[in-house]
């Protein structure tokens, strides 16, 4: 398992082969990639601050517990921070499993902590605004499903 | 009791700063908070909304009812947007 925070750029491609290389006993291995957007057409960066003491060890614990819940064989997360401009990748989630279905539910299931729970904020830069990215009620209703607490 | 205070994101810029150190008598995060809106507009816009506002204790998300016996560092920031 691992969990990197970093500034510079990663590549994807070679983090994936990388990761598959690794991993024994593994039938299945999804990898998700989040690539910064530009809805507007005017976005000219994504500025992403984070918690550096905090950020590494939620992400590591984020990915032991998707480990555990799914049986994994392995899990990594890779996540920047600073200026990113469209296009660039945000963050990559590659998980492994024994069969798909776990490593695509592991993978999901990532994605949804890192979403609401991992202390990063997105804030967009057009040439004239700027705006911090607020969280969305589906994010949260996201990881709501994952609880193991009773639905209402 | 001495501790350090982080700000993260849109509360950062309402405050002004991203962290400082003070001394306080606070019991909870939300004692603290109230500690804080009391200095200037800054504090009180950028705590204006507590249901906006998450908080982390030692680096452990908690909530404004966590007690802050022993810790040393608290944190402000809005609702993450990781992903």
């Amino acid at each position: 398992m691992a969990a990197r925070v970093q500034e510079a750029p990663f590549d994807s491609s070679a983090e994936m082969v990388a990761f598959q290389a690794d991993v024994q006993n593994a039938g299945a291995v999804v990898t998700f990639t989040g690539v910064v957007r530009d809805d507007s057409g005017c976005l000219d960066h994504m500025f992403i601050e984070h918690y550096p003491a905090m950020t590494e060890a939620a992400l590591q614990k984020f990915a032991l517990q998707a480990m555990e819940k799914f049986g994994l064989e392995d899990a990594l997360v890779i996540h920047r921070y600073g200026v990113l401009a469209p296009g660039e990748a945000i963050m990559m989630v590659a998980t492994a499993a024994r069969h798909r279905k776990d490593a695509f539910a592991g993978a999901d299931y990532l994605m949804d902590y890192l979403k609401s729970r991992a202390p990063f904020w997105k804030k967009e830069v057009s040439k004239d605004h700027t705006k911090w990215v607020a969280s969305k009620v589906q994010d949260e209703d996201a990881l709501a499903a994952w609880s193991d607490a009773p639905k209402s | 009791m001495k501790l350090d205070i982080l700000y993260f994101a849109w509360v950062r810029e309402r405050v002004g700063k991203s962290q400082e150190a003070v001394d306080t008598n606070a019991k909870t995060a939300g004692d603290l908070v109230d500690e804080l809106i009391l200095r200037d507009e800054g504090y009180a816009a950028a705590f204006s909304d507590l249901s906006a506002i998450c908080v982390a204790i030692d680096q452990e998300l908690g909530d404004f009812t966590t007690l802050l016996k022993d810790c040393r560092e608290v944190a402000f920031f809005p609702p993450m947007t990781g992903g």
